[in-house]
């Protein structure tokens, strides 16, 4: 009987440094918005903590004006990029699972692995292969590299998914004499939308918030908001109220996947971990 | 986890007799999966390869020289004051990253394992930072983690000011020594959410049972996290340890973001960047790129290989 008693009285504390954690974790975000939202007039370091006096959109304005063609580059980039990484993760997942041919067992380890590479022992070749094709500097190289460094976790997302699906509705999509490609256009691509969203945010966010292949890779035209945004960080003219909208900016696409779809994006990496 | 189980006998089901009927349709799903395969072989393996020939060559300036050196640029990084510098932060990040991300992770796991309300609300708030950038949480740090001192105090010196916590006042990424424990700090906030994700899940898989039988013999909450789940959670610590300790080797957004290229706070991701696209020394640059690699791969290699027999085998 105690323990009972002793249980609801330890849920009570419970709340007392949950809600201390969750406000570090809101701190960041604080001072986004609450700077954010200051005017001009009111902004200023030594009174940061305090609450604006009247919402302002002087430096969201501002900030969206310094950041809107690099969002849209953005966009222009990531779109292409996870809609193609999505359609390969789920044929490779796909065959991996279902089709297994001899030596499937020794690729996927190797595709795998490169999830983990450190991008820094590849970077050379790819700046040298990119300016050869003529492809430096231009959006599409970046399409191309998160494309293709977003095989392994695709791959690994679709495979795990289309493992659980059960061998029998494969059969007897067979025996009603559908090859590989009707199976997977007519059983398994209807089944997958749930692995698709997962895979879509996946590459969504995290082509959205790279910053090193973009740096390297892209001409300032055609820079993401990332490059962008550490470029107006590192300059003495922005102004600080002014970085902070900016920050809040550059995260909002992904922080509103997040609210809406955070179901999905957990699931994402949970498989990054080779854990469900 | 999966939501398609249209039947349920479906695992008494004879294996498939793949081998004779299907095999002309096997050459078909090789000839799918090889545009991403010959991709990755490319641009991972066929890379990494063309690295290490760049890493044993006299490569220095804007055209490639392959001239042979042996290990040469490996053995400059061996007395490079730059490098060692480099080596001495990874290992402090490392340390303050993996270890902060293990306790708050585990910590808020626990406190959320009790059943309480709104659980899902917490859980949501703690992983939010997974999802944002690391250069968007580096800009906010930098300002949060201003090293001002005096009249110019401000961000979370002038907080703790404020609340008349002064001890508390420091100089974060500007101390000597230490200031990329301020860094691991903002790495720290971004990703022990997922590692209490990685731990919830593991608590989750504990049985009731087990918890309640502790519990008749008379252990105390915390003997039973000591000596009944603990043990069982160690799979679930050997895969964030793997995970936060290979990412704190490639930690770069986050440090360009809030502190820019010091020397005092550099990293090897760092100094690979900028001796070879700054400074063109190549050779260099591919050496300390591969340094990185067989760091990344000793750790992960057994890690990936013990998942995949695991899962063979489950």
């Amino acid at each position: 009987m105690t323990t009972l008693a002793g249980t609801q009285r330890s849920r009570k504390w419970v709340y007392i440094p949950l809600t201390m954690m969750a406000l570090f974790y809101l701190l960041p975000m604080f001072v986004m918005l609450n700077t954010g939202f200051k005017s001009f007039e009111e902004v200023s370091l030594a009174t940061m903590w305090q609450l604006p006096s009247a919402l302002s959109l002087d430096n969201f304005r501002a900030a969206w004006e310094l950041l809107q063609p690099n969002m849209m580059n953005s966009l222009k980039i990531v779109i292409p990029a996870a809609t193609i990484s999505s359609f390969l993760g789920s044929i490779n997942g796909y065959v991996l699972s279902k089709w297994k041919f001899r030596g499937a067992n020794i690729v996927f380890p190797l595709l795998l692995f490169g999830m983990f590479i450190p991008y820094q022992s590849v970077l050379i070749p790819l700046v040298q292969v990119m300016s050869w094709a003529g492809l430096a500097g231009s959006i599409w190289a970046l399409i191309i590299v998160h494309v293709i460094y977003g095989i392994p976790i695709t791959t690994l997302i679709f495979r795990n998914y289309f493992a659980a699906i059960p061998e029998s509705l494969i059969e007897a999509a067979k025996v009603d004499g559908a090859g590989i490609f009707q199976v997977y256009w007519r059983v398994l691509l209807p089944l997958s939308i749930p692995a698709f969203v997962v895979v879509y945010i996946w590459q969504f966010t995290a082509a959205w918030n790279d910053f090193l292949f973009a740096v390297l890779l892209t001409s300032q035209d055609n820079w993401p908001v990332t490059v962008a945004l550490n470029n107006m960080a590192g300059s003495q003219i922005i102004a600080w109220n002014v970085q902070m909208a900016g920050s809040f900016l550059a995260a909002l696409p992904t922080l509103l996947i997040y609210i809406f779809l955070g179901r999905y994006f957990l699931r994402g990496m949970m498989t990054g971990a080779l854990k469900e | 986890m999966t939501t398609v189980t249209p039947d349920t006998d479906v695992r008494a089901d004879p294996p498939p007799p793949k081998r004779k009927r299907f095999k002309m349709e096997n050459w078909w799903g090789v000839l799918w999966v090889l545009p991403s395969i010959l991709a990755v072989m490319v641009f991972v393996y066929g890379f990494i390869i063309w690295t290490a020939r760049v890493s044993v060559s006299a490569w220095k300036g804007l055209t490639p020289d392959y001239t042979y050196v042996g290990a040469q640029n490996f053995v400059n990084l061996a007395s490079d004051k730059r490098f060692h510098i480099d080596v001495t932060n990874t290992i402090i990040f490392t340390l303050v990253f993996v270890l902060g991300c293990l306790l708050i992770g585990l910590g808020l796991a626990i406190l959320l394992d009790k059943g309480i309300r709104a659980e899902g609300f917490y859980r949501s708030l703690f992983l939010f930072p997974m999802a944002i950038s690391f250069i968007v949480t580096g800009v906010v740090w930098r300002w949060l983690m201003n090293p001002a001192q005096g009249d110019r105090l401000s961000g979370l010196n002038l907080l703790f000011h404020n609340l008349h916590l002064d001890f508390l006042v420091n100089s974060w990424y500007a101390t000597p020594t230490w200031g990329i424990a301020a860094v691991a700090i903002g790495a720290v906030w971004q990703m022990s959410g997922y590692t209490m994700a990685l731990y919830l899940a593991g608590l989750r898989a504990v049985p009731e049972a087990l918890r309640e039988a502790a519990r008749v013999d008379g252990a105390t909450e915390f003997q039973l996290y000591r000596r009944v789940i603990m043990p069982l959670l160690w799979p679930v610590t050997l895969a964030a340890v793997i995970i936060l300790g290979h990412s704190s080797l490639k930690v770069f957004d986050l440090i360009i973001a809030m502190v820019g290229k010091q020397i005092a706070l550099d990293v090897p991701s760092i100094y690979m960047w900028t001796t070879t696209f700054d400074g063109f020394f190549f050779g260099r640059g591919a050496a300390i790129g591969m340094v990185l690699l067989v760091s990344v791969a000793v750790l992960v290699i057994p890690y990936l290989w013990y998942s995949l027999r695991q899962e063979s085998e489950g």
